[in-house]
């Protein structure tokens, strides 16, 4: 995936441009359609208010990462590419777990670990491998803010429906009325817990597939 | 001892990393198209697993938490360099990965070969850092829980990932939906299986 792109003449929004940032959205989703970055991500999608956060946090280190190694691409000796892209973006988790620990202290505690996983997601890695290297900083930029906005769109999807259904909250407040629960709704156990969050993003899929019918999968 | 089996039996099937916490999610998809290959990186993973974790114990013990620089002098029990826990782990993860590759080429050829390309894959497996993570957060007393926790946390590994590979292979003769073929199928079965490793939960060691 080693687009090159020329644009030394371009506007800073051109076409090509604006690709970069809505296609990996839509089209060519990181999660449902490249298969990168499920990791360690699901687990905080409980609630909607950490994943937001870690959604930003996501968008902040890999727009960054990969203007930083595409700024670096021409210096960065070919063997030893993986170790210092794993540096770069370990040093940004560490600046972003610290300010969370700093303002967000609880948020912090809810995410526990995942913050330090942000190292490991494999959007970020592939990224700065199929694109980063090869291309100037601005439309690394973009492609790294849109592919964790893709990213981050996922994330809050599901977060959203397993708030919703699983607490009948929506960032803490509360979303199904009082009147519901006096009929006899009850809030579904079993949105909260692990399995669901693969439920739903298979969902996802799903509906994504079904909408758009070449990304089926023929094998 | 009996402290070490309980701890083993937890990170395997209650505190599993896939099916509990999602960890290593990238290669369990992408690897689990047949059995043998998943089988392969479930062994590799065991392995790593195995060593990373106590060393990174070691490590956080000996150098990074607060107060752990004391035996080198009494100027150096304040220190504190936790803050360079990740960048730390994840370079003893790489380091490891490559020196563990470069000892399995050296002494057991055929091993190498059925690891073959997992191995330099593992270094950025979530499942790896994660575990790292999780040891250093749930403060095990000593290195021999710590190594229980490690080996197990593989061997759940191996269980999930032979599981779906296993599973996958059979669904390939049945009519799915084709907008769920592939990827869609594959999550809502690791669902299903991460409902049934919930069984238990409930269970007291």
């Amino acid at each position: 995936m080693s687009e090159n792109i020329n644009n030394n003449k371009e506007p800073l929004f051109s076409y090509k441009n604006k690709k970069l940032l809505s296609n990996p959205i839509g089209k060519d989703n990181p999660i449902t359609i490249q298969v990168l970055g499920i990791c360690s991500i699901l687990a905080v999608t409980v609630q909607l208010k950490p994943s937001l956060v870690l959604a930003i946090s996501v968008v902040a280190v890999m727009g960054l990462a990969n203007v930083i190694i595409s700024l670096l691409r021409n210096t960065i000796p070919q063997r030893i590419r993986i170790i210092v892209q794993l540096t770069v973006i370990a040093s940004l988790v560490i600046i972003v777990d610290q300010v969370l620990k700093a303002y967000m202290y609880d948020v912090s505690r809810q995410l526990s670990i995942f913050v330090g996983l942000i190292i490991t997601n494999c959007i970020i890695m592939g990224r700065l491998e199929g694109f980063a290297l090869y291309n100037k900083a601005w439309p690394s930029f973009l492609d790294g803010i849109g592919n964790a906005a893709g990213y981050g769109a996922i994330l809050l999807a599901v977060a959203a429906v397993r708030e919703l259904f699983g607490a009948g909250t929506l960032m803490n407040v509360q979303i199904i009325p009082d009147i519901f629960y006096r009929i006899g709704y009850e809030n579904n156990g079993l949105f909260i817990l692990p399995p669901m969050a693969l439920i739903t993003v298979g969902v996802i899929i799903w509906i994504h597939r079904s909408r758009d019918k070449e990304l089926i999968d023929a094998s | 001892m009996e402290e070490l089996v309980n701890i083993f039996v937890r990170s395997i099937f209650i505190d599993n990393l896939v099916l509990a916490y999602f960890l290593g999610m990238c290669s369990y998809l992408a690897v689990s198209r047949t059995v043998k290959t998943s089988i392969g990186l479930g062994f590799a993973v065991i392995f790593v697993l195995g060593i990373t974790v106590p060393i990174n114990y070691l490590i956080e013990n000996y150098l990074l938490g607060r107060g752990s620089l004391s035996w080198l002098g009494p100027g150096f029990a304040e220190v504190d360099l936790s803050f360079l826990t990740f960048i730390m782990f994840i370079a003893v993860i790489a380091s490891m990965v490559q020196l563990v590759e470069m000892i399995i080429e050296k002494f057991s050829p055929t091993l190498h070969n059925s690891l073959g390309i997992f191995l330099p894959l593992i270094a950025v497996n979530c499942a790896i850092l994660g575990s790292s993570l999780f040891m250093q957060e749930r403060n095990y007393a000593n290195l021999a829980e710590v190594a229980s926790f490690g080996l197990g946390s593989g061997v759940g590994f191996f269980l999930a990932i032979a599981g779906i590979a296993a599973i996958r292979e059979k669904i390939r003769y049945s009519n799915v939906l084709p907008p769920l073929r592939g990827l869609g199928i594959a999550f809502i079965i690791t669902g299903l299986m991460s409902i049934a490793f919930m069984s238990f939960m409930g269970i007291e060691l």
